[in-house]
């Protein structure tokens, strides 16, 4: 019953989807299109911090990553544009093995911030190669293939990659490979007992992930035309474990929503005031004290079980 | 580049290695007592450089201003911390460190939106006083800023003194009793709370102290927190987790890698001291000292 329902939403949302560059304005189209890359973004993240257990904190390194990869593809060489689309996942994904694999040995907090240290190294070779990557300027004006330089175009390419990349990532989560995840996050000394290799699915993971984030930080490039080092310090990070915690941690969409929430309410108070920052850090402070499973998991928790009795 | 220039940014990167031990042995303090991974401590000490600019203007750029600061701008940062402190953190010492670490960063946003609201955008200079004005001349052709000097008097002093509060007085053993475990510090009849309170506002002491510091070496402006932060979680970890002596060798590490890291190779050299981070995580993952938990 539940499961039908959830099908129909998630098509009607598709099709309003769809119809938002018919009736909105440009400038909501294009926020449209900047929701859905950090969704996608977040739920990357969700899928190693929530469903994994895995203390990813910096994890725009891989979408910062994937964003230059592409634009430099775009505007240093002849290549086919496919190429650029291409590359900058593989180099997310290629990166967070990497880092992974570094990393993985350590647990919790201190993996977490190994990870930021390397992320920073990545951010500190990106922000000083002026040369190669355009250091703090970054690189303005890359040139997207034409059906998808209008506004339209790239909500259209975004739109498409997203939903293909959320319904991957939700089979993935529900594949036998996530439900070994999240046995992993729950008791990983009993999952290794039973012969599970941890590190192994730990790593498939972070690469899994990485990909998502440099699909992510390819869209950026074609919805924005730019990049720059901002797109990987370690703040943005946060605020991307912050789309997650509003959200809700242990949902799937939660992510998505923490995303859509954060970025409009960016925009709405960023017309008031100068101080969004100050705002964002009131509504922290609150969601932590007063919805520590996000606003989805909230919802679940309250209307979940009532609809679940109904059906009984 | 001969000796004397190598050894002068040595004693640059010393000056440096003083205000990053001052910071984040503060850092170490909070994350091995209570286990707080506090993002908020760069903007204490991005608050406590901006306090020590308000002071030093209050007394017209006199030394007096300066001296004043140095006591003042620490204690009005470890009041701010004791504010945030008893209305909202120790509500959530239980909670994972995740979210932890979200709390701090949401009140570090505040903090650098207050900071940019009360003191405004622009570049703020804090005078050094008279008597650090000029150099010593160490050797032939080493001279030594009279601050810097002072800066390395005033490491060690704080290093000490932070012993001593650890090792020698009540409140640091309670606190480390405190740390080790917590609910039977709780069970002989010890407000743990009080404790842990006391603990983080003696550690946003030190991020005050830092930042008062520093103020007269840099010029003062919004987002001299985001780098420093990240520079003391990373000592604090490759020294080994609350260990104080342990911040002192990775601000040691870190401070001596940048000064050196800019003069051999001045495009990159910023990514030398996270080069070493990687380097000492790799052979010792959980830092060079025994961390406390």
């Amino acid at each position: 019953m539940v499961k039908v329902e959830k099908k129909k939403l998630i098509a009607a949302v598709l099709v309003i989807f769809l119809l938002f560059p018919l009736i909105l304005p440009r400038f909501y189209v294009y926020l449209t299109s900047l929701i859905m890359i950090y969704g996608l973004l977040a739920t990357s993240l969700n899928l190693v911090l929530g469903y994994g257990g895995i203390f990813q904190f910096h994890h725009c390194v891989f979408y910062g990553v994937g964003a230059y990869a592409t634009a430099l593809i775009l505007t240093k060489t002849s290549l086919h544009p496919i190429f650029a689309f291409i590359a900058g996942p593989i180099c997310g994904s290629v990166l967070s093995l990497i880092l992974g694999i570094v990393c993985i040995r350590l647990s919790k907090l201190y993996f977490g911030m190994l990870q930021i240290s390397l992320g920073s190294l990545v951010w500190a070779i990106v922000y000083r190669w002026y040369s190669f990557t355009g250091g703090d300027d970054g690189i303005h004006g890359i040139p997207i293939p034409e059906i998808f330089a209008s506004t339209n175009g790239a909500f259209y390419f975004a739109l498409m990659i997203t939903t293909v990349s959320m319904f991957v990532i939700y089979g993935i989560v529900n594949s036998p490979f996530g439900k070994t995840l999240q046995g992993i996050r729950d008791n990983p000394v009993r999952c290794e007992m039973i012969g599970v290799n941890v590190r192994l699915h730990q790593l498939l993971a972070l690469t899994i992930s990485g990909f998502f984030a440099g699909v992510a930080g390819m869209l950026f490039v074609v919805v924005d035309t730019t990049v720059f080092p901002e797109l990987l310090f370690w703040t943005l990070s946060l605020e991307v474990l912050i789309m997650c915690l509003v959200g809700g941690w242990f949902t799937f969409f939660g992510p998505m929503l923490g995303a859509g929430i954060i970025i409009l309410l960016r925009t709405v108070v960023s017309t008031y005031t100068v101080y969004w920052a100050l705002v964002l850090g009131i509504i922290l402070t609150l969601v932590i004290f007063f919805l520590p499973n996000g606003v989805l998991g909230f919802i679940e928790e309250k209307f979940g079980r009532g609809l679940k009795r109904e059906n009984v | 580049m001969d000796i004397y220039t190598i050894l002068s940014q040595v004693l640059v990167g010393l000056s440096r290695t003083v205000i990053l031990f001052i910071v984040s042995s503060g850092l170490s303090l909070i994350l091995g007592v209570l286990r707080i991974p506090n993002v908020a401590h760069g903007s204490l000490y991005m608050l406590g450089a901006y306090t020590a600019y308000t002071i030093s203007k209050f007394f017209g750029g006199q030394d007096l201003g300066f001296w004043v600061a140095l006591i003042g701008a620490p204690l009005f940062v470890a009041l701010v911390s004791f504010i945030a402190e008893r209305c909202v953190f120790q509500f959530l010492y239980e909670r994972e460190h995740l979210m932890l670490l979200l709390l701090t960063f949401g009140f570090s946003l505040i903090f650098g939106d207050l900071v940019k609201m009360v003191w405004g955008g622009e570049y703020k200079t804090v005078p050094v006083p008279k008597v650090f004005q000029g150099y010593i001349l160490l050797f032939r052709h080493l001279h030594l800023p009279l601050y810097n000097a002072f800066l390395l008097i005033i490491g060690p002093l704080v290093a000490f003194l932070l012993w001593l509060f650890v090792n020698k007085t009540k409140m640091g053993k309670i606190s480390r009793a405190a740390a080790v475990d917590r609910e039977m510090v709780g069970a002989v009849g010890i407000n743990v709370s009080w404790v842990f309170g006391m603990t983080f506002v003696a550690g946003c002491f030190l991020a005050g102290l830092g930042g008062m510091l520093v103020a007269p070496t840099i010029s003062v402006t919004l987002g001299m927190d985001h780098s420093l932060i990240m520079e003391s979680f990373l000592i604090v970890i490759i020294g080994g987790l609350g260990n104080i002596w342990g911040a002192l060798i990775g601000a040691l590490i870190f401070g001596l890698t940048q000064s050196i890291g800019i003069l051999i190779w001045p495009k990159f050299g910023i990514i030398l001291p996270y080069a070493a981070v990687v380097m000492v995580l790799t052979f010792k993952p959980k830092g060079l000292l025994k961390s406390t938990w």
